[in-house]
This record gives structure tokens, C-alpha cells and sequence, in this order.
């Protein structure tokens, strides 16, 4: 169900422009009106997202037992995996945020000789994970030559070492191939396993389909359905200096990948995509463990009125006295 | 806010990050609207424009093969007459100039075809 539903918004959304572009000639909405909806949408949800998150408090590091927490100092602490200090949740976070780390460790059980619980390194979810997060970044960043004139060295330079091989022409980009192989692989790793996919949502489905349509598409107008790129980037231009053209002859297929890539931003801040902004904000890795060193107050504490034992044995001493009950002064 | 000060640093290189796009060119002189190619000086391509517009590397990729592992090297073009597949000999012999046609697309879309590494640009040999 939840693999359907997210197949047929798929589809839907590729046919949308299909048919508007193509047959009823909405060239303006979707080349122009739906992309800057999608990038206000995009920035502001982003926002609301991480200034609500700031407005939370987090009164107590949490630590993790990943590592050696720093102690005596005969013991010799992990500076990486338990950090006590801002450069060491710095590190923390970098290798959190470039490759990865909690992930890394990932595992998976496994009965064996019948009933023997067994647990093994599991690192297909990681290399997966990691394969599709750098290409998607550096395809990103290569589409740059679309939105800057001149372009910057910086671009041709990747898009030269992503061209290594010299492989066909238009020459295929090695980041092409392994962006597709390894969304295909995520996808079908949530229908293939049984336990997976009982735990996988439409919001698991939709997004790696999403990528996996945004590349398809992308790959498709590169390589097999030709369109005129140099005014995509007339279009492209425009919209990113606030003039905004749309000009004639570009093929449908740009259209549609637009339009995902538009979807995309739209469903970004409202999904667990938005994990992008908020793996800065977790507590587990964005704080030192240093609560043996430092004393964190409770933000939220407010005065409370108190009655102590003092209080109560000078309030009934007399009542108790006579009850021959012990005090602790007389 | 609590963090304010890394949060809203955070939020700066975000906005930033977004819209650098405008600042770079706005900064830049150069032309945001597609560059202007020179007229060809024949009259007749060997495939009309708006297909070589797209496809003309697979044109030339196609010719390369033809050329060195078949060794046929003529082609009948759209007017009847017999051409070599050559891009020195055939294509640069309209488009004469590589800096006023070929090269400002490429450079437009930061296209480097490897083709210029061996074959010559005619007016340069002179
Ligand atoms: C999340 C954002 C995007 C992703 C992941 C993406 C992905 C891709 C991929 C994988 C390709 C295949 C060729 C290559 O890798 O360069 C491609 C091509 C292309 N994309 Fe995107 N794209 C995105 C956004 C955009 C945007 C915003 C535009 C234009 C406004 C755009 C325009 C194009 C064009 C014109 C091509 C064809 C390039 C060519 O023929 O060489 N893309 N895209």
C-alpha cells in the first residue's frame, strides 16, 4: 500500500508536466512560477524547521557508550566517539556529517544452528547511503555550470575527474552511474527484505523514488533524449538573476525534471529529509560529554517551594514531643 | 533561541550558500543571455540545425568510428553531393571560425570536447 501510493505520485507528478507542458503548452508555470514557489517554500520551511528546534531546550548531555569517557587520567579517553571537549564534538560531527560514523556501525541478527542470536557488521546500508549522498552532492554542485556565467574553474574541474574514463559522448559521468545504481539499490533493499519493507512508509518509498526519477530523468535528457541545454541555461540564468525567460524549444523531459526537482524542494522541510538540517541538532552528537566536569542547570527549572525536615520537625516539635516520637533536635 | 549565535551562523551560510547564484552573477559583467554564433558561410548544413543542435556529437562520434575502424570516410549529404566526414575539413570549412561558433556554446555550458586535442583548428596551422 504504502509502495503504491508512493508509485502513483511518482507517476502523477511526471505526468503533470507531460501533459501541461507538452500538450497544453504551460511553459511559464513550470519552467518559471512552480521552481520559485518551490525554492520559497524550500528556504522558508527550512527555517521554520531549525528555528523550532532552537527554541527547544537541551538541558543534559546525553552520553553515548560508544567510546571511553574521559575520566582518571590514567584512563585513556576517546576523544572521537566520546568527546569531552568543542574540538572533539567538532571532529565528532565531520566524521558524522562526511561519512557517516553512527552508521557505520550498523548491524544486523541473525539465528543460526536454529536458535543461536548472532550479530553481524553490516555495511551495505552505509557504502549505499554514502555512495548516494557524495554523487548527489557533486552532481549538484556540477549542475552549477547552469546557474553561473562564467563558469568557475572549480565546476570544470569536477567535471573533468567526473569524466575520467572518456566513456561514450556526451562522455557519462561516473557520479551518473553510481547515483542511479545506489538509489536502486536503497529502494529495492526496503521491498526485498520482509522486515524491511513491514517497517517501511510511504515516506520511505517516496523519497528514494523521487531521486531516483529526478536522475532518471536528468540522465535521459543527457544522454538519449537530446534538448537544447543552451537555453535551459538562458532559463536557468533568468531565474537566478530575477528575470525570468522561458525560451522556445526545450524538450518536455527538462520540464519534468524540473518539476521533480521542484517536488523535491517542496517535500524537503515537511519530511525526514529535512534530517539534512537536523543532524546538526542532535544532542547525541553535537554535545560534549562532560558531566563529571561541568555542571548543566536545568533551563526549565523554576523556584520551587520547598518544605525541608528543619521546617517541619520547628512546626510540630511540640505535637511530636508529646507523641514520644525521635527528633533531631530537641 | 538557545545557540543563537551558531544557529544563526548556520542560517547565514545556508542563505548564502542559496543565493550565491545571484550575487556571482550579478557581480560578474558577463552576459546571462545565450551567446550569439557566427552565420555559417555555406548554405546548407548536413543535417538541419535544429537536430545538430542536439546531436551533433553523436554525429561526429559516429563519423570517428566510421572513419577509423571502417575507413569509409564519404558521405552523400542532404543536397546530393559527396563530402568528406571530417570535422577540420567539412564542418570548419562554413563554420570558419572555432572561437565564434563552436566555442561560444561550449564555453557557455563549460563544454571541453577532447577533439581539439589532436585534430587542429585550420586558421591556427597557418
Ligand atoms: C536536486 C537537484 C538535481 C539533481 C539531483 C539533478 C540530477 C541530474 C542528473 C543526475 C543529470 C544527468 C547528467 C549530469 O549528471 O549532469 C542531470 C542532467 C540535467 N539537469 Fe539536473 N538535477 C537537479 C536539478 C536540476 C535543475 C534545478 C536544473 C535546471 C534548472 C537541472 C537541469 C539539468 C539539465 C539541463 C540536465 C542535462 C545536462 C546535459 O544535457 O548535459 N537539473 N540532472
Amino acid at each position: 500500500m504504502n509502495l503504491f501510493f508512493s508509485l502513483v505520485v511518482i507517476a502523477v507528478l511526471i505526468a503533470l508536466p507531460w501533459v501541461l507542458v507538452g500538450a497544453a503548452g504551460l511553459d511559464y508555470l513550470f519552467g518559471v512560477i512552480v521552481p520559485y514557489v518551490a525554492l520559497a517554500v524550500f528556504v522558508v520551511g527550512l527555517l521554520m524547521r531549525v528555528l523550532q528546534w532552537a527554541r527547544l531546550p537541551v538541558p543534559f548531555r546525553t552520553p553515548t557508550t560508544c567510546g571511553q569517557q574521559k575520566s582518571l587520567p590514567w584512563i585513556k579517553p576517546s576523544r572521537l566517539e566520546n568527546p569531552h571537549s568543542t574540538l572533539g564534538v567538532i571532529g565528532r560531527m565531520l566524521l558524522e556529517v562526511l561519512f557517516f560514523r553512527s552508521l557505520f556501525r550498523n548491524t544486523r541478527s541473525q539465528l543460526r544452528d536454529g536458535s543461536r542470536l548472532t550479530y553481524l557488521a553490516d555495511k551495505w546500508l552505509w557504502a549505499g547511503g554514502l555512495a548516494f549522498h557524495w554523487t548527489f552532492l557533486i552532481v549538484v554542485a556540477r549542475h552549477f555550470r547552469f546557474f553561473l556565467e562564467p563558469v568557475p574553474w572549480c565546476v570544470s574541474v569536477m567535471e573533468g575527474l567526473d569524466s575520467f574514463f572518456q566513456i561514450g559522448l556526451p562522455i557519462i559521468y561516473l557520479t551518473d552511474v553510481i547515483i542511479i545504481a545506489a538509489l536502486t539499490y536503497l529502494f529495492f533493499r526496503r521491498i526485498v527484505n520482509p522486515r524491511l519493507r513491514y517497517i517501511s512508509l510511504a515516506g520511505d518509498y517516496f523519497p528514494l523514488l523521487l531521486l531516483l526519477g529526478i536522475a532518471v530523468s536528468g540522465v535521459w535528457m543527457r544522454y538519449f533524449d537530446k534538448t537544447d541545454i543552451v537555453g535551459i541555461k538562458e532559463l536557468s540564468m533568468g531565474l537566478v538573476t530575477l528575470g525570468p525567460v522561458v525560451p522556445e524549444g526545450i524538450g518536455v523531459t527538462f520540464f519534468i525534471h524540473l518539476f521533480l526537482v521542484s517536488a523535491l524542494l517542496i517535500y524537503f522541510p515537511f519530511s525526514k529529509l529535512v534530517h539534512a538540517g537536523g543532524v546538526f541538532f542532535s544532542p547525541t552528537r553535537n554535545l560534549a560529554n562532560n558531566n563529571r566536569v561541568k555542571r548543566h542547570i536545568n533551563p526549565w527549572d523554576y523556584p520551587v517551594k520547598v518544605h525541608t525536615y528543619e521546617e517541619y520537625e520547628d512546626e510540630f516539635r511540640d505535637v511530636m514531643k508529646a507523641a514520644e516520637m525521635p527528633l533531631e533536635k530537641e | 533561541m538557545y545557540d543563537a549565535g551558531k544557529v544563526i551562523l548556520g542560517i547565514v551560510v545556508f542563505l548564502a550558500l542559496v543565493t550565491f547564484p545571484l550575487w556571482y552573477n550579478l557581480a560578474g559583467e558577463a552576459s546571462v543571455t545565450a551567446p550569439e554564433l557566427e552565420k555559417a558561410e555555406g548554405s546548407q548544413c548536413v543535417e538541419d540545425a535544429e537536430w545538430m543542435r542536439g546531436h551533433h556529437m553523436d554525429l561526429l562520434d559516429d563519423w570517428r568510428d566510421e572513419v577509423v575502424r571502417d575507413g569509409e570516410r564519404y558521405f552523400v549529404g542532404p543536397d546530393g553531393q559527396r563530402m568528406e566526414k571530417s570535422l577540420s575539413n567539412t564542418c570548419l570549412s562554413c563554420h570558419v571560425n572555432k572561437d565564434k561558433f563552436c566555442d561560444r556554446c561550449h564555453n557557455y555550458m563549460s563544454v571541453d570536447p577532447y577533439c581539439w586535442d589532436c585534430h587542429v583548428i585550420p586558421k591556427e596551422v597557418m
